[in-house]
């Protein structure tokens, strides 16, 4: 077994892991302005209040591992992204505190609120862009990034800015949908639909786009044999949106949350199939900026080890913060 | 290799986010293990006091842990920001102990502190308390990783260096975990924040004392934190010495930065009590001075010679006005720590503990003198480790990432803005969590006026519980 590519998909894990649990967190705050002052967000924020630092760890797990397993990999992206990194950070700063700011003062509430929104609307942005400037690649040299510190700006990285922002939302709604009831759960039907339009048409765009791109993309998807692999991606996709449609009509509870988990793995499993086997497009695969085996093996003890542990007492903490905030609230 | 002004707003920048990132854990560090105290009297006493304490400081402890949170994400996306060639070289070696933090610590606090937090009456007792150790456990576990990455990098043990100037890990990850100067900067570390939390603790029980001698709440808060400043600020003093012995041993030049010794001394070096340390001319200038002191307290002999900056190259010489200063505040405030737990004991002794104006007024003008103590200590260890962020194999000057200067000022101005604006904010809201003092039946975050939980489904009769009502009492006494 190779431990870099073990090591790679341990990364991919913690990516997906955060994206799906902040991102519902993320998007409740991308969506907290349309949600009704009072008890509408109060319910909304005590949903994810004794969940959403553990949420937030996950990316620390991908920064820390990525640095660990990947070094060469963390010191060219990051600075690369430099202005979304910092734009990001700065947006979680704001966002995490209004979790305890906005009960410790009622006559800023308001703004503790605004915060919340803004800050998670910009770390989402901020994430998506990194995400995007990525996949169009970064121009390396010497083992350094060699580009300027506007070079992330494309329209396509506002694509998948944007898509990873309406993702966020999908989940965020879909969350509210499930452990909310009554007028905001009805708020969180429409925002939902409205959401998960948006989510599919970006993806398509961001997935034509990535076609156009790069011929080595192109030949990934289009070419035999393939395409006869990588063509699953898109049609289970298809068929999870129209499942996700049909259970935002039949006003199921838990489904639409678990599809738009779906969605969120399929997109991730595109982008995997895009860029492999490079860590950093176009010309760092994960080999060439493996850690050596000494610090990857020694890390994979610790993850064999914690893991399921960590997998265990947050679902432990899931559950004992399980049901419906409003029906049977937190006391 | 970036230019020197980029180099420099890097180092300002991290040299601000970190210093403001410490001074959070730094308090919850200790928080946590004083919350799992209480919580643990309560639990074998029954007593209500206990309750109380423990559902005042715990609304604290979710506001400064919030801050740790959010500051410190920040520092772990930091290193490759601005760091990247030193990420890229070390992040084999150091990069495993920073991952074993989030694996065994960050998980671990997160993880259980939604249910310290908010989930008292949804898990029990005896749970909860677990809850509470947790997070506890996890924020010593956390100081152990983050602390043996740090010490790595002032005492580097245990690597080999590829042909592509990477830091690769030896065959012992242990040597490399307990490098030599780890043990000693652990315990000073975490005694610090140990006694950082106990003067606050002391100075919230002061100003309450001075307000109404007879609170109960606030005398048993006082009468804890001044025995932990009586026992720990010795201990502490004890270990310093002990840590200052092994950075001689490792560190000399740190060392000589410190005591601001120019020259070499070769029988007997004075201890330079205050004096200004002019670095151009290589002297302190108006030094009051012990002669033979600094020999004594460093190598146990009056006459042993000690070596100056004299015997290290100008380039490789760290900032002696800095370190000097920062070194004499670190201990004028051990002392003075000291100073209050014997003070404390002696009029425990006279039975007139709670009934001293001057002691209380002392501790108030104390409580933020931890955190004082700690960033002084921290800038002492960090800038005298300069001119290397691997000591003696890698310079900070060549550490850097490829960044334009205009990139890391705007970035630096940001997050001065912010951080002075957002955690100014939340300082405040501590303050007047404390200024408010501790109720009899005190409501925790989940069910006080303005706790985070309690707008979720609640009647209107149960609306009109609020801090102090029979109902959160009847709720959670033993």
């Amino acid at each position: 077994m190779d431990l870099t590519v073990a090591w790679a998909f341990i990364i991919a894990f913690a990516v997906f892991a955060y994206v799906v649990m902040d991102g519902f967190d993320l998007g409740i705050g991308i969506l907290f302005p349309t949600v009704t002052v009072g008890h509408g967000r109060n319910r909304a924020m005590n949903s994810i209040a004794p969940v959403w630092d553990g949420n937030e760890t996950w990316l620390v797990l991908g920064g820390g591992g990525l640095l660990a397993a990947f070094p060469l990999a963390y010191a060219v992206v990051l600075p690369a992204t430099y202005p979304l990194i910092i734009a990001m950070l700065l947006g979680l700063v704001f966002r995490g505190v209004a979790f305890e700011f906005r009960w410790r003062d009622e006559r800023h509430r308001g703004f503790w609120d605004l915060a919340f929104f803004a800050g998670s609307l910009v770390a989402a942005m901020s994430q998506g862009m990194v995400l995007g400037a990525l996949i169009q690649g970064i121009e390396v040299s010497d083992r350094a990034y060699a580009g300027s510190w506007w070079d992330w700006l494309t329209p396509y990285t506002l694509l998948t800015g944007l898509g990873t922002v309406a993702g966020y939302a999908l989940l965020g709604s879909t969350w509210m949908i499930w452990k909310l009831s009554g007028e905001v759960q009805e708020h969180a039907y429409r925002l939902a639909t409205r959401a998960a339009v948006a989510t599919l048409v970006l993806m398509a765009l961001v997935s034509v786009y990535n076609l156009a791109m790069l011929d080595a993309y192109r030949a990934r998807w289009l070419e035999m044999p393939n395409i006869l692999f990588a063509s699953q991606v898109p049609l289970l996709t298809l068929i999870i949106a129209v499942a996700l449609f049909q259970s935002l009509r039949k006003r199921r509870e838990l489904a639409p949350f678990l599809l738009s988990l779906a969605l969120f793995l399929l997109g991730m499993a595109g982008l995997g199939i895009t860029i492999w086997p490079n860590v950093v497009p176009p010309g760092i695969t994960i080999w060439d900026a493996a850690a050596p085996e000494r610090s990857q093996a020694f890390m994979l003890v610790g993850v064999a080890i914690a893991m399921p542990l960590i997998l265990a007492y947050t679902a432990w903490a899931y559950w004992v913060f399980r049901g419906k905030v409003g029906t049977d609230g937190y006391h | 290799m970036p230019d020197l002004d980029a180099l420099l707003l890097a180092r300002i920048q991290f040299a601000f986010t970190v210093s403001f990132h410490f001074i959070f854990p730094s308090f919850s560090i200790g928080l946590a293990s004083y919350l799992m105290v209480l919580e643990g009297l309560w639990l074998k006493t029954g007593r209500q006091r206990y309750l109380d304490l423990f559902r005042f400081w715990l609304k604290i402890f979710a506001v400064a842990f919030v801050m740790g949170v959010v500051s410190g994400i920040v520092m772990s996306y930091e290193f490759g920001t601005n760091w990247a060639v030193f990420s890229d070289r070390a992040g084999p070696v150091i990069g495993p102990l920073m991952a074993y933090e989030v694996l065994t610590a960050f998980f671990l606090e997160a993880g259980f502190l939604g249910v310290m937090l908010f989930g008292m009456n949804r898990v029990g007792k005896g749970l909860h308390f677990a809850a509470t150790c947790m997070v506890a456990l996890g924020t010593f576990i956390s100081a152990f990783w983050i602390l043996s990455v740090n010490s790595w990098m002032q005492t580097p043990a245990g690597y080999e260096i590829a042909a592509n100037g990477q830091f690769l890990p030896g065959p012992s990850w242990l040597a490399i975990i307990f490098n030599p100067s780890f043990p000693f900067r652990l315990l000073h570390t975490v005694t610090a924040a140990y006694l950082t939390t106990a003067f606050v603790v002391g100075g919230v029980g002061a100003w309450h004392l001075l307000r109404n001698r007879t609170d109960r709440h606030a005398r048993t808060m006082f009468s804890m934190a001044m025995w932990m400043a009586a026992i720990v600020a010795p201990v502490q003093i004890v270990l310093g010495d002990i840590h200052g012995l092994n950075t001689l041993e490792h560190q000399p030049a740190k060392v000589m930065a410190m005591e601001g010794h120019f020259q070499s001394h070769p029988d007997g070096a004075p201890l330079i009590l205050f004096g200004i340390p002019d670095s151009e001319a290589g002297t302190v200038r108006f030094a009051v001075e012990i002669p033979k002191a600094s020999s004594l307290i460093l190598k146990h002999d009056p006459d042993a010679p000690l070596a100056g900056l004299d015997t290290v190259p100008q380039q490789d010489r760290p900032p002696v006005g800095i370190v000097f200063w920062s070194f004499r505040i670190m201990v004028g405030i051990g002392l003075a720590m000291l100073g209050m737990g014997l003070w404390s004991l002696l009029a425990r002794m006279r039975g007139r503990l709670y009934d001293s104006p001057l002691l209380h007024r002392a501790a108030l003008v104390m409580s933020p003198a931890g955190f004082v103590a700690v960033i002084a200590g921290w800038i002492t260890t960090e800038v005298g480790r300069q001119p290397w962020t691997v000591y003696g194999l890698m310079r900070t000057a060549e550490s850097a990432s490829p960044l334009a200067a205009p990139a890391v000022a705007s970035s630096l101005a940001a997050f001065v803005v912010v951080y002075f604006a957002v955690f100014g904010a939340g300082v405040w809201y501590i303050l007047r969590l404390m200024a408010g003092g501790v109720q009899s039946g005190e409501s925790g975050p989940d069910a006080g006026v303005a706790g985070p939980i309690r707008t979720a489904g609640i009647t209107p009769a149960a609306q009109a519980t609020s801090s102090g009502s029979p109902r959160s009492e009847q709720e959670v006494a033993p």
